[in-house]
């Protein structure tokens, strides 16, 4: 194991931020921190770094490759923090910034001057910024200044990789790019790395594991396979994807929609996502459950459909173009719905 | 079209009142000190320096000045990152004392320090019973303007260093650097114009503060008379060209300050534009 926590509390007076985590990182990995803000995630992470210090337990430890580094001050954790915001030195340009965990080592740990010129030069390459090292980060679009921050943090040759939101303040198509470009590096250098993030999408994109925090706890640890197919609870399986909410009967392998005046045993909660929902025009054995079209999204990789059921509850259809082309659903339109894939959930949740 | 009155001769009224007040209060007095300076030549103007007493009144002001300005600087850069870059008990205590110089009176700030170590009090007492002199001599002086000009970095500092935040500070540290690397590196390159303002404003009042000193001095001439207290001094006896001839330097040290304020503000005001 390359990072091991273990116990983890921490509090900011009244509130807890973080409730007795325990998360063992495997090397080499990218792993994500997933989950609402203010559910921890970020504090998890700052706790690692040493940037925060947990609440003093006597169970309470964090191990790197074995060792603890508890007690040891950020500077001696030898780790690469990319900041949210990026958090570049504004008075130094590129070059300086990259250079800038190199420069402040003392004695024989300091390389060379040529040595870190070649080092620095080396990661602009990495970062396809060539040419650029004189700029300064005011002149630098979002996408740059994130390179720049995460060149800056590779450059003292970490033992972890830690990155807090990194594309959070991007916009929508730099951050696909930069999401791809990220992988391929992680691909490529296989520094054990774990980012923090609320987009599941980008968790479920680019991690080898998603930890999922909420409220302080960690609600689910898996790969996103896992978490995506086999949500331990109902509120994994929402924070990961749309989910629709139905009430029915168990009957043998499947749940059946029951009038709601015929008492007939009681019914249970089930869930199901957009894509795993059949619909069809009639009802033939009366187990389906009955709605109507509210829209129909055409312009997508799938059909949306939005569907009011009998209690006027939203729910969410996505099918592939060639399944919508049979029955041709408009709005107003009476359809029934076939949950093919329900989840049950024990404990409660309400979506 | 109809003629309006208002867009014409509110901001011409306005635009009036505020040049005769300035020229009032603030043009014709600085004229005044000059030509009164003058008004007996240029060699009695430059006599006035040729005295002892002018000499070491200068002399002291500017030492006073010397020992206050850096020792306010360390003091204010100091209290500055300890309350914006950390949450500790009492900060907000911290933060109201280090006004306090601003919020009473000069003089009643000079009549705290002759309370203190004066002979009367325990404190005092050892000073005095060790042959110390502390009030009505020239620590006293020190210690009084460095009270006084105490908030002055600080306050320049602390919404500049807020604004700023502390992000920067935890890159540094954890890409490995020392706290002392941190401070010379990040953060004194980032609060460096702010800084330079608030050692002028300092340095300002520093030379020109009269309330406090006055009451810890005792103005004895030529050992514990400052620049201000000096001219007072003069201006008292009649001596008016001696007088103003004195208030010519520290009008230009104010003029000067003025117009480094100026540079100083349209320099940050650049770099923020460019940022």
């Amino acid at each position: 194991m390359s990072i091991e926590v273990k116990n983890i509390t921490k509090t900011y007076g009244k509130f807890t931020a973080l409730k007795n985590v325990s998360l063992e990182i495997p090397d080499g990995k990218l792993v994500a921190l997933l989950g609402p803000s203010g559910g921890g995630k970020t504090t998890l992470l700052r706790i690692i770094a040493g940037l925060e210090v947990p609440d003093k337990k006597p169970e309470t430890d964090i191990c790197f490759r074995g060792k603890s580094v508890l007690n040891a001050h950020v500077a001696e954790r030898q780790i690469g923090f990319v900041f949210q915001h990026y958090a570049l030195f504004r008075n130094m340009n590129v070059f300086n910034n990259i250079a800038f965990g190199l420069k402040v080592r003392r004695g024989k740990e300091r390389p060379t001057s040529s040595g870190i010129k070649q080092r620095v030069m080396e990661l602009i390459g990495l970062i396809q910024l060539d040419g650029m090292e004189n700029r300064y980060p005011d002149q630098l679009s979002g996408g740059q200044r994130q390179r720049v921050a995460l060149a800056r943090a590779l450059a003292i040759e970490p033992q972890f990789l830690l990155l807090d939101e990194p594309f959070g303040a991007l916009d929508a198509r730099v951050r696909q790019n930069l999401r791809r470009w990220l992988r391929k590096l992680h691909d490529e250098i296989k520094l054990t790395s774990i980012f923090v993030t609320h987009d599941q999408e980008e968790a479920l994109e680019l991690a080898d594991r998603v930890v999922v925090i909420n409220a302080g706890r960690i609600e689910q640890d898996g790969t996103p396979n896992e978490v995506f197919h086999h949500p331990k609870n109902a509120f994994v399986m929402d924070f990961l994807g749309n989910v629709n909410l139905f009430h029915g009967r168990a009957d043998a392998d499947r749940f059946v929609y029951e009038h709601p005046d015929t008492k007939n045993g009681t019914l249970e909660r089930f869930f199901a996502r957009p894509h795993e929902i059949d619909l069809r025009p009639d009802n033939p054995d009366g187990t389906c459950f009955p709605a109507t079209v509210k829209r129909v999204q055409l312009a997508a990789s799938v059909v949306k459909i939005e569907l009011l059921d009998h209690n006027s509850k939203e729910i969410y259809v996505e099918i592939p173009h060639e399944e919508y082309g049979k029955f041709q659903f408009k709005v107003g339109d009476s359809v029934f719905a076939v949950p093919k894939k329900p989840i049950v959930f024990k404990e409660d949740y309400s979506i | 079209m109809r003629f309006r009155i208002t867009e014409y001769f509110v901001p011409a009224i306005l635009v009036t009142l505020t040049l005769v007040f300035l020229t009032f209060f603030l043009v014709l007095p600085l004229v005044t000190i000059f030509v009164e300076a003058f008004s007996k030549g240029y060699q009695a103007y430059l006599n006035a320096f040729n005295e002892e007493y002018a000499m070491s009144a200068i002399y002291l002001t500017i030492f006073t000045a010397a020992i206050a300005v850096p020792v306010n600087t360390i003091f204010g850069v100091a209290a500055a990152w300890c309350i914006t870059k950390y949450r500790f008990w009492g900060r907000n205590v911290l933060i109201t004392i280090i006004d306090l110089p601003f919020a009473i009176s000069p003089v009643i700030a000079g009549l705290i320090f002759v309370l203190a170590f004066g002979k009367h009090s325990g404190f005092g007492g050892w000073f005095v019973d060790h042959n110390i002199e502390i009030i009505f001599a020239v620590p006293g002086i020190v210690l009084a303007t460095v009270f006084v000009t105490f908030p002055f970095v600080a306050r320049e500092l602390i919404p500049l260093m807020q604004e700023q935040g502390s992000l920067e500070e935890e890159a540094a540290v954890s890409l490995g650097a020392s706290g002392w690397q941190t401070f010379w590196r990040i953060t004194l390159p980032n609060i460096k114009w702010g800084l330079i303002y608030g050692i002028i404003l300092c340095n300002a009042r520093a030379m020109g503060e009269f309330g406090a000193v006055s009451v810890v001095s005792g103005n004895i001439r030529g050992e514990t008379n400052t620049l201000p207290l000096y001219i007072e001094t003069l201006y008292a006896s009649y001596a008016t060209v001696p007088a103003f001839a004195m208030a010519t330097l520290l009008a230009a040290l104010g003029l000067i300050t003025l117009v480094i304020k100026t540079a100083v503000e349209w320099k940050i005001k650049y770099d923020r534009s460019k940022g």
